[in-house]
């Protein structure tokens, strides 16, 4: 996991290798005051050397000053590696979820594709930070006024070599203690949000049902039982500034006895015992510091799990085996034995075995109930999924076989459930063909039923549109959303259900411009009324994922029950 | 559509005090503790300062002990011993401290907790319509995570700080005036540095949160019109504009963080050059005689241990601010105005005594009436579950009526439909039956009593409703189903399960009724989810029944199935049906024909194709509605 995020360090490298040897220069100043500060107290004052505590003063202020410098530049480069890195971060994870297919984004779901990309990134840019700056310097300076220590006095040293192993152990001892109890905090703590966000879809049901005493009940009972397990977590973490600051004070004490006797049997000197009490301060802090960024790290090592996982995430679909250059010739679409599964279960298929060839230029229909499968079959066209087993060909080939771009810049789909962007109508227009001219976009929104009502707005083509493209009416976002698809003037145009908002006339006027500017495209038309496909070249009958008969309205009519019943409910009923 | 996102973003408190004291409110069941607490903290960052004093008698004492080679230890030791009860309170109090602020702590981001959601339950369906899920989502979890950072820490941690400063500045004083006034003036130039730093990164934050907003929104824009962003082949032109507002905003971003940065270590080592002036300056004042070398170790001890807290202080104060725009957030929904709910009518369990009347009884008689509250007493309206609209006018907001002046009839027992196409008010309509929203002309009676004299609670026990979108629980098949009559025995979830033709398929779950369903009943198709939702709406057997678009999204074999439990379901009931399969209506007692909000057509279906409206051209010109 680790190896995996600090490949994003990227180009920062230098910074990051740059921090931590900054502050092993910050350390080792710092680190030389204190024993300064005692030569003063033991040469200085006894000599009345006034002429060498300036020199010694002069020298600490000098290397407080070096210690600054150094630590300000170690923190710009540690801000410079840790922002470089999680902007990589963020950069590697979009470029990886644009890379998913539609398989895959079903896999994690959206909303928590954009938790992991703002959240959790966070989290680990700050432990990042955390990391080259904080656990390189407490180790430093850990080890550095040890050894200060150490020199001034090995018989004082022992206190201090007894005292962070103890200390570390209980420490470490704490930290076993608290993670398993964090760990259950914080599942209860996912699963108390859960809940209210279930509350939140289905607030409609809880209202109906009378159950909002029933659910703040509920609630409570998991508020409490995370209250229980915060405090049972967060008890033990208490515990560890007094055993710290027990520690300390006893160390001093002891230093304090033992030094006191050692100076007046004249092996030590007042100023050293100064010196010793201050290294005992930096080396204990930088215990805490050092168990305060483990805390850090594990709460954050949730996220850093979260987003491994996408990156780990193998797209469902590559155009590795792609012949490069290849591209379609024409619009003809070939099912051949075609199967497919949502779940990749044999035994669980939403399509099976579809055998279908449709020609350039021809007109093809799609009836079938929900759950028929009609919106999977057509989205195996531009390969938007992959067959489960069998083929699809498009103008001759495997859809396999071409680029992804190459492929899907032939093919125009509106889909189900559209999505405009933040931005002028023309830009939307534009997404499909960014070199498309005016007069090309006109011409679309002319046989998309869209160009007089955009017209109509005060900005008209130039209207901004918010995201969501909140500000349009559902069948006037539709018909911009076919406009779209024409924009790309593509060989294959596929509409999956997209007028159901459109009023009959309106639909009926698309399909006319359709067949009029449009003629030699092959048009796949998904609809639930059938007067949307009954002029169509011919008709594909859907049941259950499986093809129940194809053919002409007049055909289907004689030999189709299912086209026939559909047809019946529509027209006349089923008196 | 979620609208973009405030990530992160830290608003400043549009009035800090008032919701600090708002916040204060919550520790008000836990007075003694906080009292405790504030004592404590006194008490142990006293007794660090103390414990820090103690150094010069002892260090003197040392010193002493040399010049006169004297071996007694008594002062000494006694000295040690005092130093060693001052640290053993400091420890113990800071344990005590903490552990209560745990306590407190947790108890009040409960409390804080509990009010937000049960509030949520109480609000009205329009306060969902105006914010998005994620809004209210990031109040239980960003904003409550800050208030919890902010409690167990910050607050404590600010007091702590601020009480070592002022005592470690007294206890200077005493020491040496003249070391302090050295010490001042490096204090004033860190303040100065704390302040200009400051300033330069509140700048460059602000900026940044703008642009990391600015990210997040993209974000969540591309990622949500992902399947537009694959089939229009547009990977790589979005992912070169993230790129730049990636790197603009990780421009930004390393400004604003270096400033903060770089604050920690320039105050360490202002505070060391301090450390080295002090022993010089100190140095040279015990040569002449104005200190003697206790003092001194006393003093550069105090010089080291007052610049964290400053850094503390400075940086705990930030967090502060944003932790209480968060609480304002939470405060913001907890005020929110609830549901009104002026009804007195209740619903009651009654049977009818020897001479008819109805008598009220505690349960379980399966006969109900609306006690309405007459003069000094009651009186009792038996339940049928007739439901009259009487020119109904409504609308969302101020602008357009999505109904204008409905009239209609439903006697008990009756199927009454809509069709229409979308907008036309169909789904508003069973909204406003159930008062999820209130009209604003006109009125609508049930068994007579006016709905907004009704209990809503009742009102809503008294219907069910099966909608397009099925909403499950996280828990086992059986409490989804229970979730209709929570009361429901094991024998009666089974027979509702049973009449929605569910029953089949559940004994083939892993567990059967005990199958744990999660994330929105996820691991169920479509057709299973929805016959679970009519399952609940059975088990709660209610005189009346709203289908909105209940069977839609489902295939026609799934339908053939949960026809006959529907049915059954329907069965004595009063029905309300909107659909858009004219099939599902034909057979309805009256179909009214809605369109722009207003009933256009009225009648059965003899009668509406007999009238050759528009019902008749939705039938004939055999165009499905939507």
């Amino acid at each position: 996991m680790i190896k995996k995020l600090s490949a994003y360090i990227g180009q920062y490298k230098m910074q990051a290798l740059l921090s931590p040897i900054l502050v092993l220069f910050e350390v080792v100043l710092e680190v030389f005051i204190p024993l300064l500060m005692g030569k003063i107290v033991d040469v200085g004052i006894p000599t009345r050397d006034f002429g060498y505590i300036l020199r010694m003063g002069g020298l600490m202020v000098v290397m407080a000053a070096g210690a600054l410098v150094f630590g300000a530049f170690c923190a710009r480069v540690a801000v410079v590696a840790s922002n470089g890195m999680s902007t990589n971060l963020r950069k590697g994870l979009f470029d990886k979820i644009e890379s998913f297919s539609f398989k895959n984004t079903d896999h994690f779901t959206t909303p928590s594709l954009i938790t992991r990309l703002t959240n959790d990134v966070n989290n680990i840019q700050n432990s990042f930070q955390m990391i080259i700056r904080m656990l390189a310097r407490a180790p430093f300076m850990l080890i550095l006024a040890s050894v200060m220590a150490y020199r001034i006095s090995p018989r004082l040293s022992v206190i201090i070599f007894a005292a962070i192993p103890a200390l570390a152990l209980v420490m470490g001892l704490l930290a076993k203690l608290a993670f398993p109890r964090f760990e259950a905090m914080l599942q209860k703590y996912d699963s108390m949000n859960a809940r209210t966000q279930e509350n939140l879809v289905a607030i409609r049901v809880v209202k109906a049902f009378v159950r909002g005493d029933y659910e703040s009940v509920k609630f409570k009972d998991s508020a409490a039982a995370l209250k229980n397990a915060q405090r049972k977590a967060e008890k033990i973490l208490v515990l560890a500034m007094p055993i710290m600051q027990l520690t300390m004070y006893t160390s001093i004490l002891l230093v304090l006895l033992v030094g006191g006797k050692d100076i007046l049997a004249g092996n030590l000197m007042t100023g050293q015992l100064m010196s010793f009490i201050s290294y005992i301060t930096q080396i204990l802090v930088s215990l805490m510091m050092i168990l305060m960024v483990f805390v850090t790290l594990v709460l954050s090592s949730a996220s850093a799990k979260r987003i491994v996982e996408v990156l780990d995430e193998v797209p469902a679909i590559n155009d590795d085996a792609a012949i490069s250059g290849l591209t379609v010739e024409n619009g003809s679409i070939e099912f051949c034995n075609a199967s497919f599964s949502y779940a990749s279960d044999a035994n669980n298929l939403a399509l099976s075995n579809i055998n279908l060839s449709i020609r350039s230029g021809e007109t093809i229909g799609i009836i079938g109930g929900s759950g028929s499968a009609k919106s999977t079959l057509v989205q195996l066209i531009p390969r938007l999924y992959e067959v489960f087993s069998g083929e699809v060909l498009v103008g001759g080939h495997n859809v396999k076989d071409y680029k992804i771009e190459a492929l899907r810049a032939s093919i125009g789909m509106v889909l189900q459930k559209n999505v405009l962007f933040s931005g002028t109508i023309k830009d939307n227009l534009r997404w499909g063909n960014p070199n498309a001219t005016d007069e090309e976009i006109t011409a679309a929104c002319k046989a998309a039923q869209a160009d007089s009502f955009i017209r109509s707005f005060p900005d008209g083509y130039d209207t901004v549109l918010g995201q969501g493209g909140v500000n349009v009416s559902g069948g006037q976002k539709q018909r911009l959303c076919i406009a779209r698809a024409l924009v790309k003037n593509p060989r294959i145009l596929i509409l999956d259900d997209s007028t159901s908002a459109v009023d009959t006339a309106t639909d009926a006027a698309i399909r006319a411009a359709f067949t009029e500017h449009h003629g030699d495209a092959t048009t796949i038309i998904i609809a639930q009324r059938i007067t949307s496909v009954m002029e169509a070249d011919r008709i594909v009958v859907l049941q259950d994922g499986a093809i129940d008969g194809v053919g002409t309205h007049e055909e289907l009519m004689n030999t189709n029950e299912i086209y026939r019943d559909v047809y019946l409910s529509q027209q006349k009923g089923v008196a | 559509m979620p609208g973009p996102m405030q990530h992160g973003a830290q608003r400043k408190p549009k009035n800090a005090k008032k919701t600090f004291f708002r916040l204060a409110g919550y520790f008000k069941p836990h007075l003694p503790s906080v009292v405790t607490i504030l004592i404590g903290l006194l008490v142990s960052a006293g007794a660090s300062v103390a414990g820090t004093y103690l150094l010069k008698p002892i260090i003197n004492q040392i010193e002493q002990m040399v010049q006169t080679k004297s071996t007694d230890f008594t002062l000494f030791f006694s000295y040690l011993a005092i130093l060693a009860i001052i640290y053993a309170v400091g420890a113990l109090t800071a344990y005590i401290v903490n552990l209560l602020i745990v306590n407190v702590s947790t108890a009040t981001l409960e409390a804080v907790r509990v009010d937000m959601f049960t509030k949520l339950e109480k609000l009205p369906l329009r306060y969902f319509d105006s914010q998005t899920h994620g809004e209210i989502m990031s109040r239980f979890s960003n904003d409550t995570d800050a208030l919890r950072e902010m409690l167990s820490q910050g607050l404590p941690m600010l007091i702590t700080s601020s009480v070592t400063i002022i005592g470690v500045l007294v206890m200077m004083l005493v020491l040496s005036p003249l070391l302090t006034a050295l010490v001042l003036v490096v204090f004033a130039l860190m303040l100065l540095v704390v302040q200009k730093l400051g300033k330069k990164s509140a700048f460059f934050f602000g900026k940044r949160q703008k642009l990391l907003a600015g990210v997040n929104g993209y974000i969540e824009e591309m990622i949500e019109g992902q399947r537009e962003v694959k089939v229009f082949c547009r990977e790589e032109a979005v992912s070169a504009e993230f790129e730049q507002k990636n790197e603009e905003l990780r421009q930004s971003s390393t400004s604003a963080m270096t400033y903060a940065m770089m604050l920690m270590p320039i105050m360490g080592n202002l505070s060391y050059a301090l450390y080295a002036a002090v022993a010089a300056a100190g140095a040279a004042l015990a040569i002449l005689g104005h200190a003697d070398i206790g003092t001194l170790a006393a003093f550069l001890q105090y010089t080291r241990s007052f610049s964290q807290p400053l850094v503390q202080a400075s940086q705990l104060f930030n967090g502060f601010i944003s932790a209480l725009a968060g609480a304002e957030r939470i405060f913001e929904l907890v005020d929110a105005d609830p549901e009104v709910d002026e009804g007195r009518v209740t619903l009651v369990n009654v049977e009818r005594d020897e001479h008819g009347q109805f008598r009220e009884v505690g349960c379980c008689t399966n006969q109900w009436a609306w006690k309405r509250p007459v003069g000094d007493g009651f009186e009792y309206v038996e339940l049928k579950g007739d439901v009259r609209f009487h020119d109904v006018t409504f609308r969302y907001d101020e602008k357009v009526d999505v109904l204008k002046n409905v009239n209609l009839f439903a006697k008990p027992g009756q199927k009454i439909a809509f069709v229409g196409s979308t907008g036309a008010g169909k789904t508003t309509i069973t909204n406003l039956i159930n008062r999820f929203y209130d009209v604003q002309m006109g009125s609508i009676t049930y068994d007579g009593i006016d709905v907004k004299e009704i209990h809503k609670d009742d009102l809503r026990r008294s219907l069910s409703m099966v909608l397009q979108d099925t909403h499950l629980f996280t828990g086992t098949v059986r409490e989804n189903i229970r979730y209709g009559r929570l009361d429901a025995t094991d024998e009666e979830v089974v027979e509702a399960a049973k009449l929605a033709n569910a029953h089949s398929f559940i004994r083939h779950l892993p567990q059967g009724y005990d199958t744990v369903l999660t994330a929105d009943g996820a691991n169920l198709s479509q057709g299973q989810r929805q016959l679970l939702a009519i399952a609940r709406a059975a088990v709660a057997n209610p005189p009346v029944l709203i289908l909105d678009e209940a069977t839609s999204s489902i295939d026609t074999r799934t339908e053939a199935l949960i026809e006959k439990g529907m049915d059954r379901l329907m069965s004595g009931r009063t029905v309300f049906v909107i659909a858009h399969r004219l099939s599902t209506v034909r057979n309805s007692n009256a179909i009214l024909v809605l369109e722009h909000g207003e009933v256009i057509e009225r009648g059965d279906h003899a009668d509406l194709l007999a009238q050759q409206g528009k019902y008749y051209q939705l039938y004939m010109g055999m165009f499905e509605l939507s």
